[in-house]
């Protein structure tokens, strides 16, 4: 009789990694490794804005105020919106070859789907998780935005977890044009809700890590040692936007008005 | 199955086909949206790519399978003109509820025309996969590589195999 065992997952914990140093990492393991990552990162250093794949600075960004501020503006490698992020941020990125999670179809809303249930685990016991839509809730406030990358054989399924937030680095962030039907005409501040106020910070954390290991058999791994896990090229396309573009942004913007 | 097979050739008795273009494809079986469209005359790739070999170029999109499963398109990133893509290799990427998916070519050559119409309307790809909504044209550098793919049947097998493992 074969026992089956549980996938290998790698488990890297970063503290304070400045997020266009997170996203680098993980392109890198989604493309040029063949093992399962969790990486979960502790806050990054400074604000930073982050957009998706498609996203344009003239029409998600205050690019006045961002520039005058000297806010960096990330452009990543997977879909889904814009955050603003800082040193209370929580991220919490899943790499996965889709042979080791076989009931789920390397498509979005599968995929989506898995990781709310994951969640369900880590929040048991906490009034009002969901998933809704493609975002983690309690109640209908958000708390955590979700994005993926789907590659031939594998997939990443990325987390920013809304810890704290300052209003005013809200202030940079345009209201969407796609927004979330349980959005309704909510603004920022009406939509999003502090994880902080429902659960500690240390807890989340432990019981991510116990969820994701109810599904695999952990590895700690330290970042030191990534480089025997992940060789050679690939492609490259996250990207702090230069100056220039961010200027070009507003006088775009400048124009439309 | 015996449904399926009885939409079939009623569709084909009918010549029903997904849209009003002149290209004469005609669909293996598309009784309702419960069942994806599968094209006569096209080849398919097991990464769900579709090619359609006319002459000298070939086209080359994603199949209502792929669509239906990704959800609403909303970016589409495609190569240049010029450029080269390579069988089984990367050649652009769509985004759709929150997720960025590469696109793989079935077939290697150079890329002799791109769908502009799918920058600003990028939900051409879940509206007409086989039609309005084809992503580039290519001159194949090795025709060969059209003889490895999966004709339509053996295409929707796969597709039912696929989605029935999960």
């Amino acid at each position: 009789m074969s026992i089956s065992r549980a996938p290998l997952m790698n488990l890297v914990r970063l503290k304070g990694t400045p997020i266009l140093e997170q996203l680098h990492l993980e392109e890198r393991l989604l493309r040029a490794s063949t093992d399962n990552w969790c990486i979960v990162n502790d806050g990054t250093n400074v604000p930073t804005i982050v957009m998706g794949m498609s996203g344009k600075p003239s029409q998600l960004l205050e690019v006045g105020p961002v520039i005058k501020d000297r806010i960096p503006v990330i452009k990543r490698f997977t879909g889904g919106g814009t955050v603003i992020v800082d040193k209370s941020t929580l991220f919490v990125s899943l790499i996965c070859n889709k042979d080791d999670v076989p009931s789920v179809q390397p498509y979005p809303r599968s995929v989506m789907a898995w990781s709310g249930s994951l969640y369900g685990e880590v929040f048991e016991g906490v009034d009002g998780f969901q998933l809704r839509e493609n975002d983690y809730v309690f109640g209908d406030r958000k708390f955590g935005g979700n994005a993926q990358s789907i590659i031939r054989n594998r997939w990443i399924h990325h987390t920013s977890f809304l810890w704290d937030y300052n209003v005013r680095n809200m202030a940079y962030l345009k209201l969407p044009s796609k927004v979330p039907q349980y959005r309704l005409e909510r603004d920022h501040t009406e939509f999003v809700c502090r994880m902080k106020d429902y659960i500690e910070r240390s807890d989340f954390v432990e019981k991510t890590v116990k969820a994701v290991g109810n599904q695999f058999a952990m590895k700690e791994v330290n970042l030191e040692d990534i480089d025997s896990y992940a060789k050679g090229e690939h492609v490259k396309s996250t990207r702090l936007l230069t100056m220039e573009e961010l200027q070009e942004a507003m006088a775009s913007t400048a124009q439309s008005a | 199955m015996a449904l399926r097979m009885w939409a079939s050739s009623t569709a084909n008795a009918l010549k029903l086909s997904s849209s009003t273009s002149k290209s004469h494809l005609l669909p293996a079986f598309s009784i309702s949206r419960c069942f994806s469209s599968v094209l006569e005359g096209l080849k398919y790739a097991n990464s769900h790519e579709w090619v359609k070999h006319d002459g000298s170029v070939a086209t080359i999109g994603i199949t209502d399978h792929a669509q239906d499963h990704l959800g609403e398109v909303v970016f589409v990133e495609l190569p240049e003109e010029k450029s080269s893509v390579s069988k089984e290799k990367n050649f652009g990427a769509v985004e759709s509820v929150k997720a960025t998916s590469e696109i793989l070519s079935p077939i290697s050559g150079e890329v002799i025309e791109v769908n502009t119409k799918l920058t600003d309307s990028p939900g051409l790809i879940n509206s007409s996969p086989y039609e309005d909504g084809w992503m580039i044209k290519v001159k194949p550098s090795n025709p060969a590589e059209l003889e490895t793919l999966m004709g339509p049947k053996e295409y929707t097998k796969f597709c039912e195999e696929e989605d029935a493992a999960h």
